[in-house]
């Protein structure tokens, strides 16, 4: 399959480039065409600025980042869903939804057609004559997705999307994601803390650690997903995986 | 409390202290030329506009006024968010702001008569400058407030342009600090217009030294009045208009 991304011996600094600010070093990672990665590791490991040097929001260090993903006028190549949803309170929900269309090649109506098409699709297609305030914690992340769905991008970079919501509205949008996921055809790299959330989103799990930090494991995620919840193989893979992430815990702390 | 409720509690509480005023004036306690009673007011009102000096001087002040706050808030907004958005910029301004700033509006009128002598633009000179400071310091404020990950969010979707960013962030968001602001200058101008008249520049305040000189204090009294009430008028509008454009805040 193709590599929608790769990185190349990525490092990120932060600072003047100061060798002592380095976050993580000489990184070599890969999302394949409709694949579902999710990123999770130690706090501080640099998960959230991988999203962002990937998102071209911060320059790398060293290295670089490959991006091979079709160029199309009428979209963009990479979207990103923030963790807090940061929608920009003075523009109604269809206006947010529509930020980054502004200044693709789409015309209005098409523009409209698409923010309609994505409200829909996260299910809050009356939504868009409403202010920002208006809406609940999960109905605010929903529509954080549908801005990035808008812009039909190849790549989904999603930073902690469901971090700040509770339980049972996480897993609604677990399985909301995963539905859109699979209509959409979309490749998407999902950074987490929930381990849990990484096994039961993923194909692939991997865990990055150490200090500068690197990609210490990986975990291929092989159950089928209609049964990852409350199956033993389930729960076996998401001790597995918590296992190297005290190891890889152990590593940083060691190299500090 | 219930709307209705409050604006009862709050025409009670005028109503309540003009009666008092109004006590103590037919009382004899106290002469009438010291202070005059409130139910002077009407007919030195209407002695005014019969003289046709009343509308006069209210139009007189107005348009000192209007200029002032103009000049001093476009000034002042666009300087203060220039000076927020490059940090050169702001270095540089920081200890000659700071020189400037105490100085009173009134302080220049010495310097507005010898630059532009007894002239309606004098005057306005002398209102912009408190106004301008009311803003400037608010838009620079505002636009440094600004939320940091709204930024990175435009940046994220393709606005990564300078004018980009201006417009679709960094106005929009700056933009309840600003008007309030606005709000503040457009207080503080009404505070400087009666003195920017003093020294004889047609208006309210020129009215107000002229009747004081007669002790006709019910016509001082009523000038003291119709500022409130242009004061009123003003933010009224503003209000009303400001919150049009703050729709989107709770």
């Amino acid at each position: 399959m193709a590599k929608v991304i790769e990185t190349e011996d990525l490092s990120v600094a932060f600072g003047e480039g100061d060798e002592h600010n380095i976050i993580f070093r000489k990184l070599n990672i890969a999302v394949e065409a409709g694949e579902f990665v999710t990123l999770v590791g130690v706090s501080g490991a640099g998960k959230s600025t991988l999203l962002r040097v990937i998102a071209d929001l911060i320059p790398p260090y060293e290295g670089s980042v490959k991006i091979d993903t079709p160029r199309d006028p009428t979209r963009r190549r990479i979207a990103m869903v923030f963790q807090a949803a940061n929608l920009m309170p003075w523009r109604k929900i269809g206006e947010n939804v529509g930020l980054g269309l502004e200044g693709i090649e789409v015309s209005d109506e098409q523009c409209r057609e698409r923010i309609q098409s994505t409200l829909d699709l996260v299910g809050l297609g009356d939504y868009g004559d409403r202010w920002p305030y208006q809406l609940s914690g999960g109905q605010v992340q929903r529509i954080g997705i549908a801005r990035a769905l808008a812009v039909a991008p190849d790549i989904l970079l999603m930073d902690e999307p469901f971090g700040a919501l509770d339980a049972i509205t996480r897993t609604a949008l677990q399985d909301e994601l995963l539905r859109i996921w699979r209509a959409t055809q979309k490749s998407v790299l999902f950074v987490t803390h929930d381990i849990e959330e990484a096994v039961y989103l993923g194909d692939r799990v991997l865990l990055l650690g150490g200090r500068p930090a690197h990609i210490v494991n990986e975990f291929k995620i092989a159950i089928a997903r209609d049964q990852r919840r409350a199956s033993n193989e389930f729960q076996q893979k998401v001790d597995e995986v918590k296992a190297g992430l005290i190891d890889a815990m152990a590593l940083s702390n060691g190299a500090a | 409390m219930k709307t209705s409720h409050r604006y009862a509690l709050s025409a009670a509480g005028l109503i309540g202290f003009l009666a008092f005023w109004e006590g103590i004036s037919q009382s004899g306690l106290i002469s009438t030329t010291l202070l005059p009673p409130p139910s002077s007011i009407a007919p030195s009102l209407v002695s005014e506009i019969k003289e046709g000096i009343w509308p006069m001087m209210m139009w007189a002040s107005f348009r000192h006024y209007a200029i002032g706050f103009f000049i001093g808030s476009v000034l002042g907004v666009t300087l203060g968010v220039l000076v927020a958005l490059f940090p050169r910029v702001q270095a540089s301004q920081a200890w000659l702001a700071r020189v400037l700033r105490p100085i009173p509006p009134l302080a220049w009128i010495p310097f507005a008569i010898i630059w532009f002598g007894i002239t309606e633009t004098a005057a306005a000179f002398i209102i912009s400058i408190g106004i301008f400071w009311i803003n400037y310091f608010t838009a620079m404020a505002a636009v440094q407030a600004v939320d940091k990950d709204l930024i990175e969010v435009a940046r994220a979707f393709g606005h990564r342009t300078f004018p980009a960013l201006l417009k679709k962030v960094i106005l929009p968001g700056a933009a309840p600090g600003i008007l309030s602001g606005l709000r503040a200058g457009l207080g503080q101008g009404w505070m400087t217009v009666v003195a920017a008249e003093l020294f004889g520049i047609e208006g309210i305040g020129q009215r107000m030294m002229e009747a004081s000189g007669l002790l006709a204090t019910n016509v001082v009294i009523l000038y003291m009045f119709s500022i409130a009430l242009l004061y009123g008028i003003s933010d009224y509008i503003f209000v009303a208009v400001q919150n049009r454009i703050l729709a989107w805040q709770r």
